[in-house]
């Protein structure tokens, strides 16, 4: 099947400008990923996937300048006992990156790994499997041509989390990274990431957590407004695993975060959060598309967006469950506090469901600041402008809840709060 | 301290008239009480006062300790000395109730010029002032008024009342949705903060309230009108023989 003239050219274009890495164990996977994006074409505005979001400018063979913005704030979890990963611009920093060794952790680089085989069994196989039943082009577009990433073992308990800082320098950079964890079982890790990363970013996750295993992801997309980036995690979850990931993001013209999850083995839990403040020319989407195949599994989904002067908000979330699963526990939720006319907030929630005895729910709200509320904060002396930014932390902090650790709560919550600070003075 | 003079509102939205005319002078470190019949205005002056929004003023004027409140933005009448303890306290969920009253009193003292509190001096105080009205170290912690029953919500308006130790502080029918326990609780948290210069403003239903805390002047309001104003005697008479007489006084 050829593609539409357009999209066609739209993909030669892209894949004209880029190199495929050479060599190495990855290497079928990459030409298998190449020959995925050849058939699927990458997207456009007319496709329903990308109804809400343009993908233009994430396609694009040239990048859009978005220049790096001197630092207000020092970076985030830059306080914890943490092993810190530095990519700048996507290129990986070893200068200012900490020993990739730690206790009950095998971390390697894609760029630099001998033939790795656990990985290889990881590798783009998650990604395939997230391109059924919908497309997602740009992930494999990323299989194919990751320069770099790390591939991260976990075969114990990590004793501390492993941040991955991303630097933004360049005002054209396009960095293309690629993430392997695979957690075997019983083991445990957390994974925090932040920063702006590049001019434009696109990103992969694929986590394979085995039968038992624990995967925490805490992630702050911030920084340089003009900044583009297009992420996905692929997350397979064996029986009695836990996955849990949440994502901060403001600031930002274009990001899209795509999570996809699969529950393969039985009574696993799989939480999938995300808030994000956009003021002015922010468009920020989440697209979650979760599919139970296994019983007695627990997904939720916990959106929160706080959109003002015109940003744009867009939640597409799925919850398929298969004819197998039953006892599925499905919930999803995505909110918006729109702080006025001019902003945006586009909902597509979605139940698919096979499956007889199962418990789904989802909702959907939009809406202003409760006057009732603003009224009773004021009348105890709380001015205007910060009873506002008390309501908004409040609303934001529904969502930063789904993290466990209460210090990392605490972290965002606070970050939330200087953004909207800075913006109110 | 507080002097309403002649006040006339009407509702923004329905071009309803709702006050009309209520003249009212409370003297500071008095307690005046305000009776009245459903629809009589008072909840509506309680509101007319503290600022909330889709009431207009027609006609007249109020003022606190010699200041128009009325063009005031209702935090600035809350750092100027109002205080107004709500019939239906709000729930705020995310908001913790220690964070915003730290948040309430420091915003007042900095709009008024003053040192802020510490973090630590702050919690000595309250702690101090939630163990008279009974209100433990976890409803603290909750969030603004969440779960809280309808004596636990009452109690904490007087919590707050305490820390932000307003100079004219309005109770619009504190007394509702109170037991009797509650009730005597509450009264005791008002009476601790009576002294000269504080006045302030009973709004009830119900004489009830009034053995509590006793008022030196006592007004009838009655279709936007105060039309009697006497001693602690006048809510008595009301007890027994009901608003009708005193309405069919008026006209």
């Amino acid at each position: 099947m050829s593609l539409p003239k357009v999209k066609q050219d739209a993909t030669d274009a892209r894949l004209s400008a880029l190199t495929l890495p050479a060599g190495g164990w990855a290497d079928p996977a990459r030409k298998d990923a190449l020959s995925r994006v050849q058939a699927m074409g990458l997207p456009n505005a007319r496709d329903e996937y990308w109804k809400y979001t343009r993908p233009d400018t994430l396609v694009s063979a040239e990048v859009q300048d978005a220049p790096a913005i001197e630092a207000h704030e020092a970076p985030i979890f830059g306080e914890r006992d943490r092993l810190q990963v530095v990519f700048v611009d996507g290129v990986f920093d070893a200068e200012a990156s900490d020993d990739l060794a730690m206790e009950g952790v095998t971390i390697e680089r894609l760029a630099d790994a001998p033939d790795i085989h656990w990985a290889k069994d990881v590798y783009g196989v998650l990604e395939t499997r997230g391109q059924t039943p919908v497309h997602r082009p740009l992930a494999a577009l990323n299989t194919a041509f990751a320069t770099d990433g790390l591939l991260i073992h976990v075969t114990g308990k990590a004793p501390k989390p492993i941040h991955i800082n991303y630097v933004h320098k360049g005002a054209q950079s396009d960095a293309i990274l690629h993430h392997v964890v695979k957690v075997e079982s019983d083991c445990q890790l957390t994974i925090l990431e932040n920063g702006p990363a590049a001019a434009r970013f696109n990103k992969v996750i694929e986590a394979d957590i085995a039968d038992t295993g624990t995967l925490h992801h805490v992630r702050a997309q911030g920084r340089d407004h003009d900044r583009r980036a297009v992420t996905h995690i692929f997350a397979r979850l064996g029986s009695e695993s836990t996955f849990k990931t949440f994502t901060l993001t403001v600031n930002g013209v274009l990001t899209r975060n795509e999570a996809v999850v699969e529950f393969t083995g039985d009574d696993a839990k799989a939480h999938i959060a995300g808030a994000c403040l956009g003021d002015g020319s922010f468009h920020h989407d989440d697209t979650v598309f979760v599919t139970h195949d296994a019983v007695n599994c627990e997904s939720r989904q916990v959106f929160k967006k706080v959109l003002r002067n015109g940003a744009v908000g867009v939640f597409q979330g799925k919850i398929l469950v298969k004819p197998d699963a039953q006892k599925t526990d499905g919930y999803q939720i995505s909110q918006s506090l729109l702080l006025d006319e001019d902003s945006q907030f586009l909902a597509k929630p979605e139940l698919e469901i096979y499956a007889d005895d199962v418990a789904c729910s989802h909702g959907s709200t939009s809406g202003a600041i409760d006057e009732d509320s603003l009224f009773y904060l004021r009348a105890r002396g709380v001015p205007r402008g910060l009873a506002e930014d008390m309501m908004t932390v409040a609303f934001i902090a529904e969502a930063v809840q789904e993290i466990d650790d209460e210090s990392l709560q605490d972290e965002l919550n606070e970050r939330v709060t200087a953004w909207l600070a800075r913006r109110r003075t | 301290m507080l002097e309403i003079k002649n006040l006339h509102v009407k509702l923004q939205e329905e071009d309803k008239q709702i006050l009309k005319g209520v003249d009212l002078t409370v003297e500071a470190g008095k307690v005046h009480a305000i009776m009245g019949p459903n629809g009589s205005g008072k909840s509506t002056l309680s509101y007319v006062l503290s600022g909330r929004d889709g009431y207009e003023v027609t006609d007249g004027s109020a003022t606190l300790m010699g200041e128009d409140i009325l063009d005031m933005e209702v935090e600035d009448r809350a750092a100027a000395g109002l205080f107004l303890a709500f019939q239906y306290p709000v729930e705020i969920p995310g908001v913790g109730n220690m964070t915003f009253l730290r948040t309430a009193v420091n915003a007042q003292r900095k709009a008024r010029g003053e040192d802020e509190m510490s973090a630590a001096e702050f919690l000595k105080v309250i702690r101090e002032k939630a163990k008279s009205l009974q209100i433990d170290a976890e409803m603290l912690k909750r969030p603004v008024n969440v779960g809280f029953s309808g004596g636990e919500k009452k109690r904490n308006e007087i919590l707050q009342m305490a820390m932000l130790e307003p100079k004219m502080c309005i109770l619009d029918e504190t007394d509702s949705g109170l037991d009797v326990d509650a009730m005597k609780l509450v009264s005791e948290g008002v009476n601790a903060l009576r002294n000269e210069g504080r006045s302030f403003l009973v709004i009830t239903h119900y004489q009830r309230l009034l053995d509590h805390i006793k008022p030196d002047v006592v007004h009838i309001m009655a279709n936007g009108r105060i039309i009697k104003t006497g001693g602690p005697e006048l809510a008595l008479e009301v007890e027994h023989n009901g608003y009708a007489d005193l309405m069919a006084e008026e006209a």
